[in-house]
């Protein structure tokens, strides 16, 4: 792990970003409380105790949970949380996502940013997680990723709701002239048994919300709880099974305009020449405008439906200049094969690897290269946002996982102070990362100029979706491994050269901050497994490729999952051990591991011998805080290979919904296995070759396995859920296909060298 | 050109080569069926037409003849469709995006055949694409709208 020296030596990207915040404002700063958004738009007879609850007099009970709904279930656990300590059902409240705010930073991401592998709770690096949560708090940004949410919630959300539980018992004592201590709460009321008075939370909110915040919060312990814990019905499910208005391509305003876009297909390129005019005439156009943000140059094609943008979008006649990237995948390979070659940082460097190399025997040896390719996103809903700009007002509504990023840029962009911009996000369908992303916003803001104050809602082609993303990044990687004579790697040697996914993320939202030091996304996955190897080296090489890239469900785990569980099932092989227990062995200094592998190790009956034509394999990632293993069973079938069986087991320290997590995981690891078969971006011409859902496809529900989920909480801390089951799925898909045909495949897709059913 | 949709008739002025998705969506405020990918590649934007399950996105609306059918008429007098109360009881969705296009497809299929194999309903929902990997639960409420048919649920 990385020592205190070398976290001096280096300065880490994420570190770049906090200092342009400025912590420098000190620690008063820190202290000071962010002021409640909520305070400025309550209904009549309504109040706010916090930037998480509002309760109106008739006892409308409504909690804000200002994280990003893009499937996930965050809604729900996030109102359960604050429901909990109010003691309140599900059934009983409204929830809001709530206004963009400062108010709801997200501490976490950068508390987890640092070099830190999750298992490590040195002093160092305790103090780097304490430190970058200050951080956080003054850049206040309010971002939904990292598989965060419930982790930055869990505290803070009960806080909230037991702080106005306590103000509203301390009211309604007041109320009826009996102590607190005498009063219970239960279903928003507050009652005193003895005598059976009892009040509504809404018949005293006026005067609880007037109190000052209790000195004193107490929360319930874990055993007393009633809805965290235990899964809950959906707050989100009645609207998503009725077809309701919920997303943001769902917006309708009075006199809306209709547009859509035709920005560059060569990324950063500006037009050489267009001509608009053949499009500018046809039947519903209104106007043509030139778009240009630090996503790129182009075109927005107002309208009066959508349709007809669509069309005319099509009929632009625009020559592209040259991209200042490879023109194609062969030339964009090359380059991340010569980064290989070149200096990176060494993120973990345990022992002495050069020694350990130095004497091996050949037959001791086991090299591998691998590779995996850029990914597009592909949300269900194709990225789209609405804009209106009225009288130096903009109001933006758009699915999106970052708000107050999407209010300061559209501001930026549009040249007005972010306290005119207000932000109506909407439920996402699909974010998978792609929603960190602003530009359908700016694309809408900067469109509202040019509608006389008319609202327009702007929907991107899939098209013009699948070739206009920030992918997951392309990656190469070459591991080598010494064995010793029990068959065990003694030593372990790992190079992965990718494009950064930060100094591209940099380039897009604050271009003037300039990146320094080290991306730990290229290695992560890598570098903070738990396993223990006396000579174990992990290097990041970023590749001087600038295709936009950015977070795709799992981020660096996604690719390196895939590496790093790939070779140690070469290791295994070579070695003569079996996965399973060569994990076990590896991972013994860290029982929750442990506990993990052997878990699915049972649910799956490794070791159980299989009908001919069928095989497992199996693969372990500790990402986002959470252990994951899984094992993967295909079956040779006439029409190809098929999955027919996944078996995961996660530990995720708490468990504060079950079903969600359950829902998740199967989720993210269809997501994995999807790519795994079949995805790929690939470049000509310094074009994305790929359009839409027929050469860029997933997993269809005849293609589906049967899952089988165990969800452990054998660790201490806390970890994420939404991301934690991608990472293990194609390693263990591509085992299993080696353990049935004896063919490694080493480069993604796999579909490249089999075929699925 | 006069349509009838969800029960009603709407007189809309459109180019008939408009795909019915978009008239839905743009001209009559039916949100409820989805855009997705304009090449009747995922099934997000199904609604039936004389019963019968299209992608209405690459359906011209001047060719649409039949009475049109979306999510957002399903249900009967105040009652989910048992399709739906089965997605609901299975908490089938996740982001949901998709899952009106999912709907709209269970729905046909059940009316084609009232207790459909796995066979069957590989064939009838293979056409839907879900990023967020719901295809268990999927399964799972089909077979329980079955039941729920059958009760007169």
């Amino acid at each position: 792990m990385a020592s205190v020296g070398r976290i001096a030596r280096r300065t880490f990207l994420i570190g770049a970003a906090a200092i342009g915040g400025g912590v420098a404002v000190g620690y008063y700063y820190y202290r000071k409380p962010y002021p409640n958004p909520l305070e400025g738009d309550l209904a009549a007879d309504e109040v706010t105790f916090n930037p998480y609850v509002k309760i109106g007099a008739d006892n409308t009970i409504t909690i804000v949970a200002p994280r990003a709904e893009m499937g996930q279930g965050i809604s729900t656990t996030l109102a359960a949380m604050v429901a909990e300590e109010l003691d309140v059902g599900l059934d009983r409240i409204k929830v809001e996502h709530g206004p963009a705010s400062h108010a709801y930073y997200n501490a976490t991401i950068l508390e987890e940013g640092g070099p830190f592998a999750f298992f490590d709770e040195s002093m160092t690096a305790q103090a780097m997680r304490a430190g970058m949560g200050v951080v956080g708090k003054l850049l206040a940004i309010q971002a939904t990723g990292g598989s965060t949410s419930t982790r930055d919630a869990f505290l803070k959300m009960r806080q909230a709701g037991a702080a106005a539980r306590q103000m509203l018992v301390a009211a309604a004592a007041q109320r009826l002239g009996i102590a607190a201590a005498e009063l219970e709460t239960a279903n928003g009321r507050v009652l005193h048994k003895a005598s059976g008075k009892s009040v509504t939370y809404g018949a005293v909110a006026a005067a609880a919300a007037a109190m000052a915040s209790p000195a004193d919060i107490r929360l319930k312990d874990k055993a007393d709880w009633k809805l965290l814990g235990k899964p809950q019905k959906r707050i989100d499910m009645l609207a998503k099974v009725t077809g309701a208005p919920i997303f943001g391509i769902d917006v309708t305003l009075p006199d809306m305009l209709y547009g859509t876009v035709k920005m560059s297909p060569r990324f950063w390129a500006k037009p050489v020449k267009a001509d608009l005019s053949k499009a500018e005439k046809m039947p519903g156009v209104i106007r043509i405008v030139p778009i240009e943000t630090n996503y790129g140059h182009g075109f927005g094609i107002v309208a009066e439906n959508t349709w007809a943008a669509f069309k005319a979008a099509e009929a632009i006649d625009a020559e592209w200049a040259d991209p200042e990237y490879p023109l194609d995948s062969a030339a964009i390979s090359d380059v991340l094969k010569q980064a290989l070659g070149t200096k990176g940082s060494e993120m973990r460097d345990d022992g002495d690897v050069d020694t350990a190399f130095a004497d091996a025997p050949r037959e001791r040896i086991v090299e591998a290269d691998y590779a995996v390719p850029y990914l597009a996103h592909a949300t269900m809903e194709p990225m789209n946002a609405t804009a209106r700009l009225k009288d130096g007002v903009l109001d933006i509504w758009c699915g999106n996982q970052a708000p107050t990023l999407v209010r300061q840029l559209c501001a930026n962009a549009v040249g007005i102070e972010q306290d005119k911009v207000s932000v109506h996000t909407t439920s996402m369908g699909g974010g998978f990362g792609r929603r960190v992303e602003v530009d359908y916003a700016l694309c809408a803001a900067l469109m509202a100029k040019e509608t006389a104050g008319r609202p327009i809602k702007v929907i991107w082609t899939r098209e013009e979706d699948m070739r206009h993303d920030a992918y997951r990044p392309a990656s190469v990687g070459r591991f080598q491994a010494r064995l010793g004579d029990d068959g065990m790697p003694v030593a372990v040697d790992m190079k992965i050269a990718s494009p950064s996914m930060i100094a591209s993320t940099l380039r897009r939202l604050f271009p003037s901050i300039s990146p320094l030091g080290p991306d730990k996304s290229i290695v992560d996955g890598a570098h903070n497994q738990p396993y223990t190897i006396p000579n174990y080296r992990v290097t990041g090489i970023a590749a001087p490729v600038s295709i936009p890239v950015g977070s795709w469900r799992s981020v660096g785990s996604s690719i390196n999952g895939f590496f790093h569980e790939g070779f140690l099932d070469e290791i295994a092989v070579a070695g003569k051990t079996d996965p399973v227990e060569l994990r076990k062995k590896l991972m013994a200094a860290y029982p929750a591991a442990v506990k993990v592998v052997e878990k699915v190790a049972e649910m799956a009956k490794w070791g159980e011998a299989l009908p001919a034509g069928k095989a497992r394999g199996m693969a372990f990632t500790l990402s986002f805080g959470s252990w994951v293993g899984e094992v993967v069973q295909v079956a040779d079938t006439p029409a190809g290979f098929l999955i027919e069986k996944v078996w995961i087991a996660a530990d995720v320290g708490i468990a504060l919904d079950p079903g969600i997590i359950e829902a998740q995981l199967i989720s993210a690891a269809i997501y994995g296995l999807s790519a795994a078969m079949a995805q790929e971006i690939t470049f000509a011409d310094g074009l994305v070759e790929q359009s839409n859902f027929h050469d860029y496809d997933a997993m269809r529900i005849f293609q589906c396995p049967v899952f089988e989920v165990a969800i452990l909480e054998n660790f201490h801390k806390m970890g994420g859920v939404g991301e934690v089951g991608t990472p293990p799925a194609a390693p263990a898909l591509a085992n299993a296909i080696f353990a049935l045909t004896g063919k490694r495949i080493r480069t993604l897709p796999l579909s490249k060298e089999v075929t699925f059913a | 050109m006069r349509l009838t949709v969800d029960g009603q008739s709407f007189d809309i002025d459109a180019d008939p080569e408009m795909p019915l998705l978009w008239a839905l969506r743009d001209l009559m405020g039916k949100t409820g069926p989805k855009f997705g990918c304009g090449i009747a590649a995922c099934g997000a934007c199904t609604v039936h037409v004389d019963g019968r399950p299209v992608r209405s996105c690459s359906l011209p609306v001047g060719e649409v003849t039949g009475v049109v059918t979306t999510i957002e008429s399903i249900g009967r007098g105040g009652k989910l469709h048992p399709v739906q109360q089965a997605w609901l009881e299975e908490q089938v969705a996740q982001c949901g995006y998709c899952q009106a296009g999912q709907i709209m497809s269970a729905v046909a299929l059940l009316d084609e055949i009232a207790d459909p194999s796995d066979a069957d309903i590989d064939n009838a929902m293979g056409g839907n694409l879900c990023r967020c990997g719901t295809y268990p639960k999927i399964r799972a409420a089909i077979k329980r709208a079955v039941v729920l048919k059958t009760a007169g649920i």
